[in-house]
């Protein structure tokens, strides 16, 4: 079937275009397929707490080997102190080990879209490099660069497992997309994709932060940036593009998100960093502030990609600039 | 991505693991020529014992003295003890755990690495001492007297780091340092409230200081030295010494509150 471009004009005056090139392939909405993409990624999400609450309680050494927990593979140890924190974390992590191989298999015999079934191979190329992300950093003491390398990667992580539901629900597969050109500099994909960006550096600053590789200062200073950047791209989504509520939760959601989170990190900042700075021991508020600043940070960047996926969906700048003629002769429409 | 990729993809993995595993093994194998290089240093330079002299004296603490932090240790049912943290101790105006040595002026000589082990015992989820000076080479017994797991986490900067983990009524771990290192931290993961720290020096001339803040060295040759005073929080503090033959010289030091 020939790839083409319905244009109408809605009642707004705003050219849209249905895109049938997205639909070029015959999907159907398999609603297992996508339940268990949501499980995934609240697994994910579950298991980034997981983690988050070995590094605030500095347990991230308690269990001294790896892959083996005490020289076994399935004993679980007893469960106290640290060892607590650590070997959770990675009971949790098998599990989303065995849900992301799943999942994939899952999609490769199912799925229509070529993209897809890749899709499903990536989110296991990932999971088995932070696997082994994490048993770097226990054979090597925690080193800061790997350390945070394991935590950006399961971010990325999250972020693919978030996508795989987006990817697979209903009215990604089923809802005719409406699309607005974006004429305007930079364009909303464009900033959308530097949230992203500015997110990364802000997550590994965080990272070797919290991992000693680096001062708090240069986390602190660029939270400026991630919370300017961010408000712009979400007040541009929301002040022109309202309409498409594929784009307008993300961007509502994002905007909470940031908030959230700059209150989130100026506790961690009070109780870790100006009132923690000589604890003898991981106290209460210290490890909820952290905890919860990673997990809302984690929530932040998957929400900005899926802002950036509906963008990119609904409000395509360079597709704009590739059909002049079909905006010019709408009356071929 | 076709299989060639895959498979491409998956040995580079195991490549990376195996790597790690060897590179653990490589450093459990590194412990024992850190021994033999101990072992095979040059013979002591002998001191006369008639002319030895004694430095002793009291460390104070000047100001007022901050309140023990206290240590919830109720994450571990196997943890019953003292649940005050030992970062600075200090009774009466007298400040403990204070590590004296002595850091330079004893030249060229050389000294034997003591035969007797020291020992580290992790009781109540502390470690006692909670600072420990030992001589480079010199065997540290670790003793495990909690009826819970602990692991032994040294984070050196000059020696080798490790990492062991120490079940209840399990053997004493054997382990040495080979280089000269100051206040090394060691912690366990598991109570994250453990910490200690162990001085590894090329002489015998040092001490900790006790609960009133004494301390004691003896069998100095006579000489110019330099007396370093260090505390985990406070930091350091240096004193010259002279001491004649068969001298007992006093030499107390002070410290003020950090920040001050």
């Amino acid at each position: 079937m020939a790839c083409f471009a319905q244009t109408r004009f809605l009642i707004s005056g705003v050219l849209a275009v249905e895109r049938p090139c997205l639909r070029a392939v015959a999907k159907v909405y398999n609603r297992g397929l996508h339940r268990f993409a949501v499980v995934l990624a609240c697994w994910t999400f579950l298991l980034i707490i997981a983690g988050a609450l070995v590094t605030s309680n500095d347990a991230g050494l308690s269990v001294p080997d790896w892959p083996t927990s005490f020289g076994s593979l399935y004993k679980i140890p007893k469960l106290v102190g640290g060892v607590k924190f650590e070997h959770t974390h990675r009971m949790i992590a098998q599990v989303a080990g065995l849900l992301t191989i799943i999942l994939a298999i899952w999609t490769w015999r199912t799925e229509k879209r070529r993209w897809m079934r890749y899709l499903g191979l990536a989110a296991i190329g990932t999971v088995i490099a932070q696997g082994v992300l994490g048993g770097l950093t226990v054979l090597y003491y925690l080193p800061p660069v790997i350390s945070s390398a394991h935590a950006a990667l399961a971010q990325t992580f999250f972020c693919i497992a978030v996508a795989m539901a987006l990817f697979t629900g209903r009215q990604w597969v089923e809802e005719q997309p409406r699309v607005e050109f974006d004429r305007r500099k930079p364009s909303l994909f464009t900033l959308a994709l530097l949230s992203i960006l500015i997110l990364y550096v802000q997550l590994t600053l965080g990272a070797m932060f919290r991992h000693h590789g680096l001062s708090w200062w240069p986390h602190v200073a660029n939270a400026v940036v991630v919370a300017f950047v961010l408000t712009w791209t979400a007040v541009r989504a929301l002040t022109n593009y309202s309409s498409i509520e594929a784009v307008r939760q993300p961007a509502v959601l994002m905007l909470s998100l940031v908030i959230a989170q700059l209150c989130l990190g100026f506790t961690a900042f009070l109780t870790r960093v100006a009132w923690g700075r000589d604890a003898v021991q991981p106290e209460l508020p210290m490890v909820i502030s952290t905890v919860a600043h990673v997990a809302v940070g984690a929530l932040l960047l998957a929400t900005t990609v899926v802002l950036s996926i509906q963008v990119w969906r609904h409000v395509p700048a360079t597709l704009a600039e590739r059909v002049p003629r079909v905006e010019h002769d709408v009356s071929a429409a | 991505m076709n299989k060639k990729t895959i498979t491409l993809s998956m040995l580079v993995l195991g490549a990376l693991l195996t790597s790690a595993a060897c590179n653990k093994n490589t450093e459990q194998s590194n412990n024992k020529p850190e021994e033999k290089q101990a072992e095979s240093a040059p013979p002591a330079t002998p001191i006369d014992p008639s002319t030895v002299a004694t430095v002793s004296g009291t460390v104070k603490f000047d100001g007022t003295a901050p309140k023990a932090a206290k240590i919830d240790m109720s994450q571990d049912p196997g943890c019953k003890g003292t649940n005050e943290a030992e970062n600075v101790v200090v009774s009466g105006g007298d400040l403990a755990n204070v590590f004296v040595y002595v850091k330079d002026g004893l030249g060229s000589r050389t000294f034997d690495t003591p035969k007797d082990p020291v020992v580290l015992e992790q009781k109540g989820c502390q470690y006692h001492p909670h600072v420990l000076g030992v001589m480079v080479g010199q065997t540290v017994d670790i003793k495990n007297e909690d009826p819970t797991t602990h692991n032994i986490h040294p984070t050196p900067k000059d020696n080798r780091e490790w990492n062991e983990s120490q079940p209840p009524s399990a053997p004493a771990i054997e382990k040495n340092f080979a280089r000269e290192e100051i206040m090394l931290p060691v912690k366990c993961n598991q109570h994250p409230w453990m910490k200690m720290y162990v001085n590894v020096v090329k002489n015998p001339f040092f001490a900790v200081t006790d609960k009133s803040g004494k301390y004691e060295i003896k069998g100095l040759p006579p000489g110019d030295y330099t007396l370093a005073f260090v505390q985990e929080k406070l930091g350091e503090q240096d004193q010259k010494v002279t001491v004649a033959a068969k001298e007992s010289k006093t030499v107390d030091q002070s410290f003020k509150p950090a920040g001050e």
